[in-house]
């Protein structure tokens, strides 16, 4: 992917910020300057399969050519991450046919559910893709200097958007066993924050995450689910949505209701794609989205 | 997760799509009368509340581009994922008043109303 190709922004978590949005509403910038690359990893999000309508009528298509973009980059990332919505409707069939494509990744593999794979029941996820130290799906780990947290906000079904007692006690305890000085990466579905609750696009206890996560230099949190990239800043919590690999929706409020939002063939892949992220040292995260066209 | 555990998973890509004739869920499911049809159109359920008796068959049909379900909240019920186009019938043996909402999108609420079955009163 060169880096003329970049779509909709690049930007540095704390200071740094290089973005701006174009007259058409896509946001481009380039960033503001290098940096040692010391670790690497990649985020896909909104994959769908199983999803036909016209909005995009080939979402293995896509799918396939997001992992073939990862899969060329020069220097591969320590892991990719698939933040939800694998499926469109949790059937095993759509499962199985995600996992085919996921399964040509050279890098590791990461995945969280988003609701559309736990129409019903989390089974089918956790079939495909339970990890032997997250027998409740959320789990956190350290690599490269930075500690992970993954989340699942997916499994309340009566509010979209809630983590539970469990979970908040899980990461309230993780940590508070952590260094301010840490580096923090938190993966999750639904946006953490108050995105735009009227659409379903906030969580609903996820403030006590944000209290927890205040006293660290640098916090970096990544979501799907609004198939689309919005930065937010709060203090010192960085929030970044992603791009889907299936299909866009419409901004917050743009329209009467959140959905598939149809847009001209050529624009399409330049409003799906991934996303790469970067940190170097005690810096904060780079992170840079990536279209597929 | 590992590559190495994904890549030893089935694979099936060609069964994705459309649900098949047996999935009660999927746009060829055979339709059998019902007493009413909900529809679900603009993120709403059509009509609510809807008072039906005991034994009618309810049909939902999902209008809308997005994909819904029709989940009572005490799981009584459950049309699981209905992809656009798609319907579900299910029939409603209990008297009661049942709150549903769409999992994918909790805002959504409704309600179903069964009363006796017709000729029940005068038994």
């Amino acid at each position: 992917m060169k880096r003329s190709d970049f779509l909709e922004h690049v930007a540095w978590t704390g200071s740094g910020i290089a973005w701006s949005l174009s007259a058409a509403g896509v946001l481009t910038s380039a960033p503001a300057a290098a940096a040692t690359t010391t670790f690497s990893f990649v985020q896909i999000s909104d994959s769908h399969i199983g999803f036909t309508r016209p909005e995009n009528p080939d979402v293995l298509g896509t799918f396939t050519k997001t992992i073939a973009a990862i899969n060329a980059l020069p220097q591969q990332p320590a892991f990719v991450v698939h933040t939800g919505d694998v499926t469109h409707l949790a059937k095993p069939a759509q499962f199985d046919a995600a996992k085919q494509v996921l399964s040509t990744l050279k890098a590791p593999l990461i995945v969280l559910p988003g609701e559309h794979d736990v129409i019903g029941s989390p089974r089918g996820f956790f079939d495909a893709f339970a990890r032997p130290d997250a027998p409740n799906g959320w789990f956190a780990f350290d690599q490269g200097g930075i500690h992970f947290l993954s989340l699942v906000n997916v499994f309340n079904f009566e509010v979209d958007g809630k983590l539970g007692a469990d979970q908040l006690n899980f990461v309230e305890k993780d940590l508070a066993a952590q260094k301010a000085s840490t580096p923090i990466v938190v993966f999750g579905h639904v946006p953490l924050y108050a995105l735009f609750p009227p659409w379903g696009w906030t969580t609903e206890d996820g403030a006590r995450v944000l209290a927890a996560l205040r006293r660290f230099d640098a916090v970096t949190v990544l979501n799907g689910h609004i198939h689309q990239i919005i930065q937010h800043t709060d203090g010192n919590i960085r929030f970044a949505t992603a791009a889907a690999t299936a299909y866009p929706q419409p901004a917050p409020g743009a329209a009467d209701k959140p959905g598939p939002l149809k847009v001209a063939d050529d624009v399409l892949l330049k409003v799906l794609g991934y996303r790469s992220v970067e940190l170097a040292g005690d810096t904060p995260a780079r992170v840079a989205d990536h279209a597929l066209g | 997760m590992q590559r190495t555990l994904i890549a030893a998973a089935a694979l099936a890509a060609c069964l994705i799509g459309p649900a098949s004739a047996a999935d009660a869920a999927g746009p060829g499911a055979p339709m059998l009368p019902s007493a009413v049809t909900i529809h679900i159109k603009d993120f709403k359920f059509n009509p609510t509340p809807v008072k039906i008796h005991a034994g009618d068959r309810v049909t939902f049909i999902n209008d809308d581009d997005e994909a819904h379900t029709a989940t009572a909240n005490d799981k009584s019920f459950d049309s699981e994922g209905l992809d656009s186009g798609g319907t579900w019938q299910h029939v409603f043996a209990k008297p009661g008043t049942y709150n549903y909402f769409c999992e994918l999108h909790p805002y959504m609420k409704a309600t179903l109303v069964v009363l006796p079955a017709a000729g029940a009163a005068a038994k």
